[in-house]
């Protein structure tokens, strides 16, 4: 059982919620896909298998590699190939097999889901947008505003300390979005809505997987469902 | 499928209750969907509608209500699912699209002008012309 999938991001719209909630929502086209390859571990040590994005593309834009290598199963030619781990196909379980057709109903509503993509580039950006430095005031005369100040002492150590957050390139780099809640999955068209903001521009593709990870409990703020260790061993200790 | 029509799709699966035809200015009463527990009743939330965000799906307006000499603002999304129905009360003739000025008005001052909506008016139209003939 694959337990990912191929997408392109739509764009962002609003669901609304029965108690008047409304919730930003990320469309994704996302499929159909096949099945390219198999990985395993006697032969490339580790299981998975590779996925191609079923989607039009003139097989000349395509690399020579890319295009034997999915003729050569009598695939058609794909947009993106992408690696999805699996694990180890038990006896008398088939597992996916190169040709294999992966659409959205792995997923349903409620699912929580991982996004993987390339984030928007920003350029060379500055520390205020890079690492939300505060920055300085804008006007009475403050004559700091954008600058990262200090980055060290004088002549002891006469050096910058390595790992200075400091401007540089920032954005068009792989990102993980973790426990998106899946609101609709609409098989017929191949569309999946999901709760929440993903990597990259609209058109940009993304790898959508269920989510590894556990969910963290929302309930008022984020991390208030975690047990405070202080405050349980103080219970504990009171009943006794 | 195009990004645009799988988006119109989509936010066609989450249109909620069919509104009225009603624009800044007019007096609308909303019946809200309100959850007590278990429970679940109607109240209306009657006022002057000050502003409409038209943004299609996600569009939303402005009611503006004087309750015991308290000025209350409700801004529903147009496809909220709390809104169980929405009538027109009564159709006000204002001159322009947002009705904030109304917010440091009241009493007398607060009052808009009634027009008589397009359907009554031009029964009324038909009416004084059979008249002249």
């Amino acid at each position: 059982m694959v337990n990912g999938i191929l997408g392109k991001k739509i764009g962002m719209t609003e669901a609304f919620r029965s108690n008047g909630e409304v919730v930003p929502v990320t469309l994704v086209q996302a499929g159909p896909c096949v099945v390219t390859q198999r990985k395993t571990t006697t032969k490339d040590g580790y299981e998975a298998v590779q996925l191609g994005l079923v989607e039009f593309v003139k097989p000349s834009r395509l690399t020579r590699p890319e295009r034997q290598h999915l003729e050569k199963n009598g695939l058609p030619p794909c947009k993106l190939l992408r690696e999805f781990r699996t694990v180890a196909a038990v006896d008398g379980e088939a597992g996916s097999k190169v040709g294999d057709q992966v659409l959205l109903d792995i997923f349903k509503a409620r699912d929580f889901v991982d996004v993987i993509g390339v984030s928007k580039g920003r350029g060379f950006a500055g520390v205020v947008k890079r690492h939300h430095f505060a920055g300085g005031a804008a006007s009475h005369g403050s004559m700091f505003h954008r600058a990262p100040g200090g980055i060290g002492a004088s002549a002891f150590p006469s050096r910058v300390i390595k790992g200075m957050r400091a401007a540089g390139h920032m954005g068009a780099e792989r990102v993980t979005v973790r426990n998106l809640q899946v609101v609709a999955v609409d098989t017929d068209d191949n569309v999946l809505a999901l709760e929440g903001a993903i990597p990259g521009p609209n058109g940009g593709y993304v790898m959508i997987r269920k989510a590894v990870k556990p969910q963290r409990v929302k309930r008022g703020f984020a991390g208030s469902g975690t047990v405070d260790p202080l405050k349980a061993s103080k219970k504990r200790a009171g009943k006794k | 499928m195009s990004a645009v029509r799988a988006m119109e799709k989509f936010m066609a699966s989450q249109a909620g209750t069919k509104l009225p035809v009603f624009n800044p200015g007019d007096t609308v009463r909303v019946h809200v969907r309100i959850k007590e527990g278990d429970k679940e009743r109607v109240q209306a939330f009657e006022g002057v509608c000050i502003a409409r965000s038209d943004r299609g799906h996600r569009g939303s307006f402005t009611v503006r209500k004087i309750s015991f000499g308290q000025g209350v603002e409700r801004i529903f999304p147009v496809n909220s699912r709390v809104i169980d129905r929405v009538e027109l009360v009564r159709s006000g003739r204002v001159r322009r699209a947002k009705l904030y000025y109304l917010r440091g008005l009241r009493g007398k001052a607060a009052r808009i002008r009634e027009v008589e909506s397009t359907a009554t008016s031009k029964k009324k139209k038909s009416a004084t012309e059979k008249a002249s003939v």
